[in-house]
């Protein structure tokens, strides 16, 4: 009697420990799946270092102005403007934007120069869903500057069937 | 020809910036949508838009099918010169249209 009351706590510790590494694991498991926020989704992202060509991607200077709600997204105007003097020395290169959820990452590029007098530029685009927008804008001193926007879209534009 | 409208100040001081906006009659259909017997619409888009003004191309595009119908497109330039600014879309199935506009530079 004694002997068994003895063994038992010695026989259910291995289990519990079992027990809350099944736990442990499990939480583990929800947490890496769980995409984090500030992360652009893989292939917004692959589109994004494509277009940096190794060069590091900067927050700032671009500015994508786009309605936070959109009603329509067959027809959504978009404007990107750069903070730059577009001088013969310092000037846009060029400006792209990219989205997360069409069925391909590309919108649209622009090419630019010194002669362009100002960095605004502005079109009208497709959002088939709600997703994230990225402007993306290459200076003639190489380096790489975006800005992302999430835009909610409640009719979306017919990309597919 | 697709109707094209192309909106820019006829006159303007030397070194000032105008803002050109530009807008083509286009279906830029997609490729990815299904018309209604069910049958894939083929792909027509425009892929490209070049602005040439006093013997240079001073801005471009490269549009995907994420642009939108009858493509607008907006930017801007630096006057240089009295002329022509020369605006070209082309695009799939051999689509290619050309306009120009009159600056006068004073």
């Amino acid at each position: 009697m004694s002997a068994s009351a003895s063994r038992r706590p010695l026989r259910e510790a291995p289990m519990r420990i079992a027990r809350r590494s099944v736990l442990a694991a499990g939480t583990l498991c929800l947490l890496s799946v769980r995409p984090s926020r500030a992360d652009a989704p893989p292939e917004l992202e692959a589109a994004i270092r494509a277009f940096a060509e190794g060069k590091p991607v900067q927050s700032g200077r671009v500015t994508l102005e786009v309605a936070p709600l959109v009603e329509n997204g067959n027809a959504v105007p978009i404007a990107v403007a750069v903070q730059s003097p577009m001088s013969d020395g310092d000037h846009v290169r060029q400006i792209a934007v990219y989205n997360e959820k069409n069925p391909q990452r590309d919108v649209v590029v622009f090419n630019l120069g010194p002669r362009a007098g100002r960095a605004r530029v502005a079109t009208r685009i497709r959002l088939a869903t709600s997703q994230r927008l990225v402007a993306l804008a290459r200076l003639s001193d190489g380096s790489v500057w975006q800005h992302s926007v999430d835009v909610i879209v409640t009719l979306a534009a017919c990309v597919e069937s | 020809m697709a109707r094209a409208l192309i909106t820019m100040p006829a006159t303007a001081k030397r070194g000032d910036v105008i803002e050109i906006r530009t807008l083509i009659a286009h279906p830029m259909e997609t490729g990815y949508r299904r018309g209604d017997d069910g049958h894939v619409l083929p792909r027509n888009l425009i892929r490209r838009f070049a602005c040439r003004y006093d013997n240079e191309i001073v801005f471009s595009a490269d549009l995907y099918p994420a642009v939108a119908a009858n493509p607008l497109i907006v930017f801007s330039t630096r006057a240089t010169v009295t002329g022509a600014l020369t605006f070209t879309w082309e695009g799939d199935n051999g689509f290619a249209q050309t306009e120009t506009a009159l600056l006068t530079v004073t």
